[in-house]
């Protein structure tokens, strides 16, 4: 089953933004400091793999108010084929954008090595699953496009600052690192961070692969349940308790973390590996 | 007679204060064209889309293919086709990408090249969705309707905006279908439609069948009461035709005076005795057989399009 489509939000969220982000950051950010590139890279990865949330849940609700969800409802499609094929088009479409930002990285920006690329391709596929999957359930709890751009844009500019994609944790005032631990897109960044930095082996990433495995999972059904074929049909109120339901993996773990602070130390162990000859891009 | 593929038997349905069907009973018989007449807003979409599975009914039965259409799933989704009233295709879609993805969704599948060739979209099968004109859209939904070699197919308003060229050549489609002894279940408000179309047709309105049978067992309850449209040169009340001889109905809209007879040369000559007396002219006169528009017109006393 193929629903890849040419979608112009796919391609500016999946495409264009993340090149941009790669050439601001490491362009400007990294300072021609080789050293400093792993570090940008895995901000810039964070950033491809959540904007595939933007990008799906654009196509969805333009779908269903164009009407043709109703099209493909006809025929025998089960609303779980249709989501799953949506993320896999995502993913698929993602990958060469991941490929370029790292030939980018090696060749214009000088990177060094190519950190722990099976962390790296375990984290974009878990990444892509629970975002694009955060995606389909935000469309499919907003009545009009206009709903879904403000949400998303919420959505897209607490990923951006909290999530150390773009202020390193480290430099956000404690009680925003706290707000921080309960975001799934702080752990995809120091995921990322741990395998492009750290070249920490896929043990040294166990709760943020763990994390982000569940909430994958877990986001897919709730996408799933939630699910509506026809413009008219109205968000449920139970829909609301769903959809809450997808951030229970993160809740738990920012408890968690907020009490033994695992990821704050691995976050600025991290960000001060990249600071031992300047100080100057905070 | 062949067996009923599609029964309805006293189908209701509620959106909230309103009561779009208020008990739809009728059968379609395998390989007849099956039309739902009716203006709009009288029940036809959703009566369709309750046939089509995509809605549930709130009472009475309904089987399509001999399976209970909310129940039943992808069998009956495999066994049925549909041209939907709202509906679209992603606009970056080209058409034989569409009509290669919708073939495989179905264990059956007719060959897309042939269907291309069929339905004039041949030079168009590299076209996005959006490139297509209102027709070509109109016949690219016809022919992804029949993807699946459907035992059912449902045509919802299938020429409804489309200009009258466009119209005929869909009207050519179905009778190809018609020919082929395909079960189709049509709506419409176009009279010329289900009367060119349709072996039987159950005229609905206000959620309600009003009445069902063929369009000529349709026009006969109108037989003997010919329709005859004046127009004058000044108006007169319309009590007065009605009081001219066999004169069985009388009413005026925009300056047109319908006249139902059952003795058209007398109404005739009344009505020429009548305009003389009264110093007034006759601008134009016209004598039309019964056609399904007076048959609703007489259950109703409104016009389909009102």
């Amino acid at each position: 089953m193929r629903l890849a489509m040419r979608n112009r939000a796919f391609l500016i969220f999946s495409l264009i933004v993340p090149l941009l982000f790669l050439f601001l950051f490491l362009g400007l950010l990294a300072h021609n400091d080789p050293a400093a590139v792993p570090y940008r890279l895995a901000s810039v990865l964070a950033l491809t793999v959540m904007g595939s949330f933007w990008g799906l849940s654009v196509q969805l609700v333009t779908f269903r108010e164009q009407g043709i969800l109703r099209r493909f409802r006809l025929a025998p499609v089960s609303a779980g084929a249709m989501l799953a094929s949506s993320i896999l088009s995502n993913y698929l479409m993602t990958l060469p954008t991941v490929a370029i930002e790292f030939g980018v990285a090696r060749w214009v920006f000088h990177m060094q090595g190519w950190g722990n690329l099976l962390g790296v391709a375990v984290l974009v596929t878990l990444g892509i699953t629970t975002f694009a999957a955060l995606g389909l359930i935000v469309a499919s709890v907003t009545n009009t496009m206009q709903e879904t751009q403000i949400i998303n844009q919420l959505l897209w500019w607490a990923f951006l600052i909290l999530s150390g994609a773009t202020v390193p944790l480290p430099l956000l005032p404690g009680w925003l690192q706290n707000v921080a631990l309960f975001l799934p897109a702080t752990y995809l960044v120091a995921g990322f961070q741990r395998v492009m930095v750290g070249r920490g082996g896929l043990l040294g990433i166990g709760p943020e692969v763990l994390s982000l495995a569940v909430s994958a999972g877990l986001a897919f059904l709730v996408s799933q349940q939630l699910f509506r074929w026809e413009p008219e049909a109205k968000v449920p109120r139970r829909a609301k308790y769903w959809a809450a339901s997808a951030l229970i993996p993160f809740l738990l773990l920012g408890i968690w973390e907020s009490a033994h602070n695992r990821l704050r130390a691995t976050s600025l162990m991290d960000y001060l590996s990249i600071q031992p000859k300047s100080d100057t891009d905070k | 007679m062949s067996s009923a593929i599609i029964e309805v038997e006293n189908l209701t349905k509620r959106y909230g204060d309103v009561q779009a069907l208020r008990g739809v009973s009728f059968s379609v018989h395998e390989g007849e064209v099956f039309g739902l007449l009716g203006p709009n807003g009288a029940g036809k979409t959703t009566t369709v889309e309750i046939l089509e599975g995509l809605r549930p009914a709130d009472g009475g039965r309904a089987t399509v293919c001999g399976l209970d259409p909310h129940a039943s799933g992808d069998a009956l989704k495999q066994e049925i086709g549909a041209v939907l009233q709202s509906t679209a295709l992603p606009d970056k879609i080209r058409v034989s990408e569409a009509l290669n993805m919708f073939a495989s969704f179905y264990t059956r599948h007719r060959d897309v090249g042939q269907l291309l060739e069929r339905f004039g979209l041949e030079e168009k099968r590299q076209a996005f969705y959006s490139q297509l004109s209102g027709g070509q859209k109109q016949r690219l939904a016809l022919a992804l309707s029949l993807v699946n070699e459907p035992r059912v197919v449902f045509l919802d308003e299938p020429t409804a905006g489309l200009d009258p060229q466009v119209r005929r050549e869909i009207y050519s489609i179905i009778e190809e279908l018609k020919s082929k002894r395909k079960t189709i279940l049509l709506t419409t408000h176009y009279i010329e439609e289900a009367e060119r179309l349709c072996d039987h047709v159950a005229i609905v309105d206000q959620g309600r069948v009003i009445a069902l049978g063929s369009p000529r067992e349709l026009k006969q309850r109108s037989a003997g009461k010919t329709r005859i449209e004046i127009r004058l040169a000044r108006p007169e009340p319309d009590g007065a035709l009605g009081q001219l001889e066999a004169v069985s109905g009388c009413r005026s809209t925009d300056g047109v005076y319908v006249v139902h007879s059952t003795g058209v040369p007398r109404t005739i000559v009344a009505l020429v005795k009548y305009l003389e007396a009264q110093g007034n002219e006759l601008a134009s006169l016209e004598i039309a057989a019964p056609s399904l528009e007076d048959v609703f017109l007489e259950l109703t006393g409104r016009r389909l399009r009102d």
